[in-house]
């Protein structure tokens, strides 16, 4: 059984914070300004951050949910999902069982994991070559 | 299809598309403690990579590294590392019993002689010739001394192969050691931790296979990336120390306020690993964050070092108290190898038996 599976209540709407979402936020706000001024893309690791207990529901409540959302079934889904702030990627990768095995904030105008792939786009157009030729044999 | 081909070669045989793979080198990159940007770079150098063989012995140990590297939260990911190595011998986890498990080790030195991968779990007994452990006939340390001489490099999985680990606390009665005191002439990494965080044993397999050298230690020989900083510089609760808040007893209001337990024996200062940022059970919490202070078992002699429940800066003796005094405001990383050292010293000199009083100290 996946541990997502045990229902366990986080106390996320205690507002319990020590402090560091509010740098996060700040970390993102900077993010946010090169990809604006340069187009520079940028990302965070939110599995190396020491999130308290309930902060990381928080962080989710705070980001919200924007115009954007992708999922994507590769070796297990991915979660793609624009916030309320344009620009600002919430991007989970989970496995077959349902684990997360990387969760990250993406500062793109579009994450690449959603980006067909030339490998992909070459092995695709083989196959439907591929297929062309067998209807004309038939 | 040949077991040591290519990683590219592989996934490619099993229908893999590029997004999953760029999919699994960004899991790959965080579990290397490395930028997710660093994905594409990663995805590069794996898909030429070759599957390194693997043997894995286990000497004076209780299994519980391989029980946290088989039932780690991201099976399919584990599963995937074991698809990158060629694992050639694991007495816990191979089919092969008796000769023939002896066997298929003493093959896969002799192919890829100067180039496999040793892992190794548990200490080695020295005492009596090394007589407490053996296998199929053998002492660990005749075991170890053979197989390391053909390993390019090896990795020690878990304290009691890095540092001696339970085994080798007092009284030791076995003469429990290190790989390292042994091994003086290969590369070794020191994964500790009783037991060691799974992510991390994968993370530097995969450092291995995708850059073919392993990754920078520090001075106990452990992966930077992943010891660089001790579990008071990523924890939580680190405010609180800052602000003077202590917990004074498990159940009381610092306590239920989720205050620093430094008070309660905390060994969070001197130890260094993931736990605060990884954390256990996929991702669930960390003792910490259960409301227990760290034990420091990725430190050298954690067993030895007072117990568990008295503050690092209230020692049981006065020797530990100038020290760890000096810690507080030394470079973090020189200062560890200090405080162990005093404490083993101060351990040697005044040795308790623990008792249930001990832990309520
Ligand atoms: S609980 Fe331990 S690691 Fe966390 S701040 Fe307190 S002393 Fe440091």
């Amino acid at each position: 059984m996946s541990l997502h599976n045990i229902s366990i209540r986080v106390e996320a709407e205690t507002g319990y914070s020590v402090g560091s979402l509010r740098a996060l936020l700040a970390e993102i706000a900077a993010h946010l300004e090169t990809l604006a001024r340069d187009g520079a893309s940028g990302s965070i690791d939110l599995n190396s951050l020491p999130f308290a207990p309930g902060e990381y529901e928080q962080l989710r409540q705070l980001l919200g949910q924007g115009e954007v959302s992708a999922h994507i079934e590769a070796i297990g889904p991915s979660e793609v999902i624009e916030t309320r702030y344009p620009g600002v990627w919430w991007v989970t990768h989970y496995n077959v069982e349902g684990d997360i095995v990387a969760d990250m904030l993406e500062i793109t105008d579009i994450p690449a994991i959603i980006r067909s792939q030339p490998e992909d786009i070459a092995g695709g157009l083989e196959l439907l070559r591929a297929q062309l030729n067998d209807e004309v044999q038939q | 299809m040949n077991e040591h081909d290519t990683l590219g070669e592989r996934l490619a045989q099993q229908g893999i598309s590029r997004r999953a793979f760029l999919k699994f080198c960004t899991a790959v990159a965080t579990m290397m403690a490395l930028p997710p940007g660093a994905a594409s770079a990663i995805a590069e150098a794996l898909v030429k990579a070759m599957r390194p063989s693997v043997i894995w012995l286990s000497f004076q140990e209780c299994t519980g590294c391989t029980e946290s590297l088989t039932r780690s939260h991201t099976p399919t990911l584990e599963n995937m590392i074991f698809d990158m190595i060629s694992l050639d011998y694991h007495h816990t986890l191979q089919a092969a019993s008796g000769f023939g498990a002896e066997k298929s080790r003493e093959d896969a030195m002799k192919e890829f002689y100067g180039k496999y991968l040793l892992l190794v779990d548990g200490s080695i007994p020295m005492n009596d010739g090394g007589v407490y452990s053996t296998i199929a006939g053998r002492t660990n340390l005749d075991l170890l001394q053979e197989v390391a001489k053909g390993a390019a490099a090896i990795v020690a999985v878990g304290t009691c192969a890095a540092f001696g680990g339970i085994p080798n606390a007092r009284p030791n009665p076995t003469g429990a050691v290190a790989v390292s005191d042994i091994i003086t002439d290969k590369p070794i990494v020191n994964i500790s931790g009783c037991p060691p965080i799974p992510v991390v044993i994968t993370g530097v397999l995969a450092h291995y296979l995708t850059f073919g050298e392993l990754p920078e230690l520090d001075n106990l020989g452990r992966p930077k990336s992943f010891y660089g900083e001790s579990i008071h510089d990523r924890c939580y609760r680190r405010p609180f120390y800052d602000q003077g808040k202590f917990a004074k007893s498990f159940d009381d209001e610092g306590a239920r306020n989720g205050w620093c337990l430094f008070e309660l024996g905390c060994k969070g200062p001197t130890t260094h690993n993931a736990c605060a940022t990884t954390k256990w059970n996929g991702g669930t919490s960390f003792p910490i964050e259960s409301g227990h202070g760290c034990i420091g078992c990725s430190e050298p002699h954690f067993w030895d070092a007072g117990s568990f429940y008295s503050a690092l800066s209230m020692p049981a003796s006065p020797l530990e108290l100038a020290t760890d005094a000096a810690v507080v405001g030394a470079a973090v990383g020189v200062a560890v190898s200090v405080a162990n050292r005093a404490k083993k010293d101060a351990a040697k000199s005044a040795h308790t038996t623990t008792t249930i009083a001990d832990l309520e100290k």
